[in-house]
């Protein structure tokens, strides 16, 4: 349930946002690591939850979630991690290091402007 | 409509914080661990036994982080040792800025080693930074030896890994693959330390004192 949380920032930094640009939101990106990961559908749900009434009311989120890579110590390629069966594709077998995980991050906002 | 880019940490907020406490231990040269379980793993019971065995050695303060109650940080001051009970109230994990506020209770002059008890839940405290100098998870055995695979976030971010509770193994009413166990925590992280305990018995836990105050050595250099 940090999500709720997540959802109470990520709108703090929207409305921020939106009195600098003096522009509604319509919608935000948003972005995530396979470590510190955000679950979409209550994330949305929170998010709805806290922008009620707000001018972030009706701003749609577009999560992306990036995985995790790591480099394999044997053949040196860099891989996307599969958390439940982490392997280097190509070795399959060894130790690999893990590279450092996307953080939770705001992209971009869309506001809506005057013309078409 | 107009499209600008942000690029900016949804919990900077925190990290704010949790760099200011970075800070703060570092000036104190206090080594901060942030012990996140689930609910009933034997975090409390690892802490008193720890503190009171230690007590010529480590001076240790703790914060303790739980919904409700100060039950946790009687039980810790019941050792002498200092305590702060945080009470989230529902969140399901401690932030940054309850520890910033936690270390003005706690005599930090005088200690060596501050630890943190998170809020019993093995997801959601591993996503705020506290400025701790590492995370420990604890897992015991009664959770199964699956743990690592379902939850891979903690385990892969903490310094070491006790496995609690290994006096209920042997006796058959715990099925738990101790191997398995340590070689799904060392696939995602493979410096992890991990230590077989039981803080009811003792048994392990000097491999674990060892550990600990060879770490509190070298945060002091």
């Amino acid at each position: 349930m940090h999500e709720t949380m997540v959802a109470q920032s990520l709108m703090t930094i929207i409305l921020e946002e939106a009195e600098k640009q003096r522009a509604k939101p319509v919608s935000a990106k948003i972005s995530c690591g396979t470590l510190n990961p955000v679950n979409d559908e209550v994330l949305r749900f929170a998010f709805e939850a806290v922008a009620k009434d707000t001018s972030c009311e009706g701003v749609e989120l577009h999560i992306e979630h990036k995985p995790i890579r790591a480099r394999c110590n044997n053949c040196g390629r860099e891989f996307d991690v599969e958390l439940s069966d982490p392997a280097c594709p190509a070795c399959e077998t060894g130790t690999f290091e893990l590279l450092p995980d996307a953080p939770l991050i705001i992209e971009e906002i869309s506001f809506q402007t005057d013309e078409p | 409509m107009k499209k600008i880019g942000v690029g900016k940490k949804i919990l900077s907020e925190n990290e704010k914080f949790a760099l200011d406490n970075i800070m703060f231990f570092a000036e104190q040269k206090l080594l901060c661990l942030n012990m996140i379980s689930s609910p009933g793993s034997g975090k409390t019971t690892i802490l008193t036994r720890t503190i009171n065995d230690l007590k010529d050695k480590i001076k240790v303060g703790v914060i303790e982080g739980d919904i409700q109650t100060d039950i946790d940080a009687e039980r810790i001051k019941a050792t002498g040792a200092p305590a702060v009970q945080i009470n989230t109230e529902g969140a399901c994990h401690l932030s940054a800025t309850q520890i910033s506020a936690a270390l003005k209770q706690l005599p930090v002059a005088d200690l060596d080693l501050i630890l943190i008890e998170n809020v019993g839940n093995l997801v959601c405290p591993s996503a705020f930074e506290l400025g701790e100098n590492g995370k420990i998870v604890v897992l015991s055995v009664a959770e199964g030896d699956d743990k690592p695979v379902k939850y891979p976030a903690i385990f892969a971010k903490s310094k070491a890994l006790l496995i609690n509770k290994s006096d209920l193994l042997g006796g058959g009413q715990v099925e738990f693959d101790m191997d398995r166990a340590k070689a799904d925590a060392q696939r995602l992280n493979k410096t992890i330390e991990i230590f077989p305990i039981s803080a009811k018995t003792g048994a392990g836990m000097s491999a674990w004192y060892d550990w600990l105050i060879r770490s509190v050595a070298k945060n002091r250099t």
